[in-house]
């Protein structure tokens, strides 16, 4: 009883049962969505959504072949939800990530469709494209006080029609398939244990990239002065200034470092060559996806990585589904509904604080802090 | 039987590392006025928290006319006629007086407003507790006082019978003040029960009819005010014999160490100057002291000095070294160190631990960082260090958040940070606001302290006696002016007081 409640009282440990609470319950709730669109098959629906790529369990090949995947396609959800995360992290909520990656996709298909550089330069540049957004965001929000959520939302749509236009160039888009011409071999990521999963050809270093900068940010963010400055200007910018840190430039840096992470996960998505970016009407959902994530996975970079894979589990699973009674975009109401959730994740840890003594929790302590913040004289 | 309105029998509150409440007893009688006196973090905003309904403490019972009642919800509380003016107002700045007061039980036909009789009983209830306010002012036009005044309107304008005051002078001007004490009279008069929390011991003794001590926690006792001395309340809160005036030898001014010539300052609310002209000097080894009324242009003086605010001419010297355009870094780095008015603002950042606002200033240098890396052990030990000698208290050492800190733990924190910082000019803003006397002993002594090892210390003040206790010079603040300079030795309270108000001025330095 007494390790039970010195667990219990770890503020990371809460959050983590608050997300997983918030994972069930979006289950939960996705298969009463399954009950009303066809009672018959909704446990057997619910069971391929969960089963998953295990369905193959039988063909060790196949199977690791489908992990492979799930790797390969949470990469650009969970550095979307790093560059948010790091955002955050630092004051700014940065919902222009979507325009971010966006000019990463640019930067990257354009490098290597029609200039066929080679991948680590066609990396290099998403990283650019995005921390050059980053960047324009942070220097209005820094120098004209515009609010870095307007800034980025308008960004967003900028990006989508730059993407459109640069990415319609006949040198890069099969005009009759109004989708974009696969990525030569010189400009594709190389390999990573490829053999190991199966042969998936789309394995490739961007998966352990991905856990490289989760650490890094974990880093950065935790035992660096820089870190430090970022954070207490995001925490208060008048102490911040008052403390003779230069708020501005850390404004603009930290949006250039969010966008920067974003720009990468667009290159180390579509260098892989899994997919093909099409003509859309719409910003890719990714950038805010990331926002789940980061939030799912209590705002926590390595928290950040399982939450990705949870996702990108869910969403995949809705390809196992019988389509013969469902849509499989039911997995993406999951998802919505779990992103729903999560913003009850707070709401969830003062349940899990509630019925203990709320006396031995350090996390209740900043709770209370915050609720009585305008009058402290405990 | 005494006639008790509300009892708070045996309450304890437990938060992690402190007991904040520890058997505490508060009976309150009808049509009493009642102080509440302790330190800071003595646990007073606690107890009122829980008589709020914001807290549940793990044990003790509340009665309201001798029956227990359960009080777990702010609405609780306002059901029962229990209301309180927070120390920081909670009004809707852009909203008319009158609005503010009906917030929350607006009167209503079908779904509208209807304001008429809402307006009536305002200007009835202004009328007869003399509460002067005009229900179609603004909010954010209207002065401090006159926002406290709506603050008590809205208790008395839903019928609440027991009054909370959460220190309710620490923003008043000296006059507003006195007002405020005729109105708590007059409602008690009236027969309202008034819950006075306060740490200021001329205030209790003016208008208190009992008062209760708590000290770090617990409680000390209940004494009719009739009876006791401001001496004997004041050993009582902080458990020794407190001394009002400081102690200090003859000042040795050395070298100038800051200079100021003509400095102005472009107000922002208006075209004319906030800070006009202001010009002199601090030597080291000296307290000089700024006194005025607060708004008179302290606040933008010490901003354009430190580099908050922007300058708009004039010239700054520290050290011989002309700093006036420097950036804050550089004066920080240089020898100035800096005691904000606003702890919560700029003095701190909320959401760090202790230990990360102990080196605010200092993490990029080589003592607390190696090649941009933190050194959390030094971090550490500093904060530990620190806290051992200026005796800053919290729940879980340099882990704590300091938001969760008391108010008066948190500026201890912050003097002791910028003491021990390496520095030539202390420039202390209001340094004891919100403090308690034992701490204002403690804090007026490190200052001579400082004095005394040969730096210059700039005092800005709005509290007299600090002024007249602790400065070698007082230079009095008026419209952005320096009015007068006086020597604290010779002038007295109404001279003082005379400058403060634009009544007199000199501008030699005859002294």
């Amino acid at each position: 009883m007494k390790e039970n409640t010195s667990i219990f009282k770890k503020p990371g440990f809460q959050t983590l049962l608050a997300s997983v609470l918030c994972a069930v319950l979006g289950i939960i709730l996705g298969y009463i969505i399954l009950l009303f669109m066809n009672p018959e098959h909704a446990a057997e629906g619910m069971f391929a959504i969960l089963r998953n790529f295990f369905k193959f369990a039988g063909n060790q090949k196949k199977l690791m072949n489908a992990m492979g995947s799930i790797f390969v396609k949470s990469v650009p959800v969970i550095l979307c939800a790093e560059a948010i995360l790091f955002a955050y992290k630092t004051g700014l909520f940065n919902i222009g990530c979507a325009g971010q990656y966006t000019v990463g996709i640019i930067a990257s298909l354009y490098t290597a469709l029609a200039l066929h550089w080679s991948w680590i330069l066609c990396v290099l540049s998403a990283i650019l494209a995005g921390a050059l957004w980053g960047a324009i965001c942070g220097f209005f929000k820094a120098y004209c006080n515009v609010n870095e959520v307007i800034a980025g939302i308008m960004l967003n749509w900028i990006a989508l029609y730059v993407c459109n236009i640069i990415l319609g160039n006949k040198t890069v888009m099969n005009t009759t398939k109004s989708e974009t011409y696969p990525v030569k071999d010189a400009s594709l990521l190389p390999a990573f244990l490829s053999e190991f999963f199966g042969k998936n050809k789309y394995m490739t270093i961007a998966v352990p990239l991905t856990i490289i900068i989760a650490i890094a940010i974990l880093w950065v963010l935790n035992q660096t002065t820089f870190g430090y400055e970022l954070k207490a200007t995001g925490h208060s910018k008048d102490a911040a200034k008052y403390a003779g840190m230069n708020a501005k430039r850390n404004i603009i840096l930290s949006l250039v470092i969010s966008g920067a992470i974003a720009g990468m996960a667009a290159g180390l998505y579509y260098l892989t060559g899994i997919e093909h970016y099409k003509i859309a009407s719409s910003v890719p959902g990714m950038g805010f996806s990331g926002i789940a994530v980061a939030f799912l996975g209590g705002l926590h970079p390595i928290g950040t990585i399982f939450a990705g894979l949870f996702v990108t589990y869910i969403t995949q699973g809705g390809q196992y589904l019988n389509t013969n009674y469902y849509n499989p975009q039911v997995a993406d109401l999951m998802i919505a509904i779990i992103i729903y959730l999560c913003g009850f994740v707070l709401f969830f840890k003062t349940i899990i604080n509630k019925p203990k003594k709320i006396v031995t929790t350090t996390s209740s302590d900043n709770n209370a802090a915050d609720k009585t913040a305008d009058k402290k004289e405990v | 039987m005494e006639d008790y309105v509300i009892e708070m029998l045996h309450i304890t509150k437990e938060f992690p590392g402190i007991i904040a409440n520890d058997d505490i007893t508060l009976q309150l009688k009808r049509g009493e006025i009642h102080a509440l006196l302790g330190e800071n973090g003595a646990g007073k905003s606690t107890l009122m928290s829980v008589l709020f309904g914001l807290y549940t403490p793990e044990k003790g019972v509340i009665k309201k006319d001798g029956k227990e009642v359960k009080i777990t919800n702010p609405n609780d509380a306002t059901d029962l006629g229990i209301g309180m003016v927070h120390q920081h107002f909670m009004l809707v700045e852009i909203f008319s007086v009158l609005d503010n007061i009906i917030l929350g039980s607006e009167p209503s036909k079908f779904g509208f407003l209807t304001k008429a009789e809402a307006r009536k009983k305002v200007l009835d209830l202004s009328n007869k507790y003399n509460l002067k306010v005009d229900p179609d002012a603004i909010i954010e036009d209207i002065t401090v006082g006159m926002q406290q005044r709506v603050e008590i309107l809205k208790m008395l304008y839903r019928d609440n019978d027991i009054l909370i005051f959460d220190e309710p002078t620490a923003v008043l001007t000296p006059q507003e003040i006195e007002e405020l004490m005729k109105i708590m009279k007059n409602l008690a008069a009236e027969g309202k029960s008034i819950l006075f929390i306060t740490h200021k011991l001329n205030e209790i003794m003016e208008v208190a009819d009992r008062c209760s001590i708590l000290r770090k926690g617990k409680y000390i006792g209940t004494v009719d005010v009739k009876n006791t001395t401001k001496e004997e309340l004041s050993s009582m809160m902080v458990g020794r014999n407190v001394k009002f005036a400081v102690d200090k030898a003859e000042a040795k001014p050395a070298e100038e160490v800051l200079k100021v010539e003509n400095v102005c300052v472009k107000s922002k609310l208006h075209s004319n100057d906030s800070v006009h002209n202001v010009s002199f000097n601090v030597r080291a080894g000296e307290i000089v002291c700024i006194a005025g009324i607060d708004g008179n242009g302290q606040t933008e003086f010490v901003g354009a000095l430190t580099g908050l605010d922007d300058i708009s001419s004039g010239k700054i010297t520290l050290c011989g070294e002309d700093i006036t355009n420097k950036s804050i870094r550089f004066k920080n780095t240089h020898g100035m160190s800096h005691i904000p008015e606003d702890r919560h603002k700029h003095g701190l950042v909320l959401n760090y631990t202790l230990q990360e606002n102990m080196i605010l200033q200092r993490y990029f240098e080589p003592v607390f960082s190696n090649k941009g890396l933190l050194k959390k052990a030094e971090m550490r030990k500093y904060s530990d260090k620190l806290s051992e000698e200026f005796d800053v208290r919290s729940g879980q050492g340099a882990d704590t958040i300091v938001r969760a800190m008391s108010g008066g733990n948190q500026q201890k924190a912050i003097i002791a940070r910028e003491m021990d910082r390496e520095h030539k000019l202390l420039i202390a803003v209001q340094p004891t606001r919100g403090l308690d006397v034992g701490a204002i002993e403690t804090i007026h002594k490190e200052i001579v302290k400082e004095r005394d090892a040969g730096n210059a210390i700039l005092l800005v003040s709005l509290e007299l006696d600090e002024v007249m206790n602790l400065s070698d010079r007082i230079l009095v603040m008026y419209e952005g002016e320096i009015v007068g300079e006086v020597d604290p030795k010779t002038t007295t309270l109404q001279e003082l007081g005379l400058y403060m108000s634009g009544a007199k001025r000199n501008t030699g330095k005859e002294a």
